[in-house]
């Protein structure tokens, strides 16, 4: 896949590393002159030192070619007018863009621009992780068509000590990852679950409550 | 122009602050939007409209200046891309019937046309206006 991320610092320094190592062809654009340098030479990426907001400077990074634009600068309106370019001018199939007033993001969807906003991920982790409930909403995947959720297996489950092929789970729902002592672990059809288990369970809206029920026991 | 619209100006600099003090004189509801607050030193003695201090990409400062009732907003800051978003978001979150954009770079106009915001380049009008002054220039000389 080529990838093209415009933006700065550390997080645009590792995320190329990220995409390199999974073997992604990455260009930069940066408009800091010395920073380009300095990526050029610790990364095997190309990097096009200028305003990533200009179509000339996309078009020289490669814009036409590029599976993935990622704006990530720090100001919403240059991020917004990089991926309206990337898509509308350069029929980039995909451009995501930070925001970093999280009330952009559904402004953004709103004009057509896939956004993410880090203060508000970064907030719900908190939460999560300060959380008393036992089940926690991870995300809405595929515009809330999916749930993922994480639930812990209490005490009374019925399910705990049963392996997962002798589970009643509703159909559209999966038990995807189990964390026990503080490791992942994908379950196959004979794994057991333990009471404390944390369960990262995928459900489509239609039977979410049926599949917690049938986990922890309670009504929800 | 109708009377008594309510208009949000989006950055006071030279232009910004030429538009809000004539539009207020004109009897307008004007607010203005800058995040220096030394740029409302730009409005003139007579500007009766509101001042708010902030950076209009932020969605609460537009709040904060009533954007979900003006009738027009016009977007002049120095920064394309600001006045690109602000139009945007004044039209998609907060149902403005009508935006104008200042852009600088010309070949950004057809994009931003198709994403219905109307926009004003002041390099073109200025290119317009020289050329125009020649052409008059030029047939004054040749009829002479």
């Amino acid at each position: 896949m080529k990838v093209l991320i415009v933006g700065g610092g550390k997080p645009v320094y590792f995320l190329c590393r990220t995409f390199l190592a999974k073997g992604h062809e990455v260009t930069v654009i940066n408009r800091d002159q010395q920073e380009c340098v300095q990526m050029a030479r610790r990364l095997k990426v190309t990097v096009v030192h200028g305003d990533g907001s200009d179509q000339r400077i996309l078009e020289e990074a490669g814009a036409h070619g590029a599976d993935a634009v990622l704006a990530i600068t720090p100001n919403d309106q240059d991020n917004l007018a990089i991926c309206q370019l990337a898509s509308l001018q350069f029929q980039v199939p995909r451009a995501v863009a930070l925001v970093n007033d999280p009330d952009n993001e559904a402004v953004f969807q709103k004009l057509g621009v896939a956004a993410f906003s880090t203060t508000r991920t970064i907030a719900s982790l908190i939460e999560q992780r300060t959380a008393l409930d036992e089940i926690t909403n991870l995300i809405p995947a595929a515009e809330g068509k999916v749930n993922i959720t994480e639930v812990r297996l209490p005490a009374d489950s019925p399910v705990a000590g049963k392996s997962l092929r002798d589970l009643a789970l509703p159909a559209h729902s999966l038990i995807a990852v189990i964390l026990r002592n503080g490791q992942a672990l994908v379950p196959r059809g004979d794994t057991q679950l333990q009471v404390g288990d944390r369960i990262v369970l995928i459900t489509l809206p239609v039977n979410h409550g049926q599949a917690l029920k049938a986990i922890t026991g309670e009504e929800s | 122009m109708a009377s008594n619209l309510f208009i949000v100006v989006v950055g006071c600099g030279r232009l910004g602050s030429h538009l809000a003090n004539r539009l207020s004189r004109a009897g307008h509801g004007v607010v203005v939007i800058d995040r220096d607050e030394q740029a409302f030193r730009n409005l003139s003695a007579e500007y009766s409209g509101f001042r708010v201090e902030g950076d209009a990409t932020e969605l609460a400062v537009l709040k904060q200046a009533k954007v979900d009732q003006a009738d027009l907003v016009i977007a002049t800051t120095r920064d394309d891309n600001v006045n690109l978003m602000v139009t945007q978001v004044a039209r998609a979150a907060f149902s403005v019937s009508r935006v104008l954009a200042r852009v600088f770079e010309p070949t950004r106009k057809p994009i931003y046309r198709r994403l219905g915001i109307e926009s004003i380049c002041p390099t073109s009008v200025a290119a317009e206006l020289f050329l125009e002054s020649m052409a008059a220039t030029r047939s004054l000389e040749d009829s002479a």
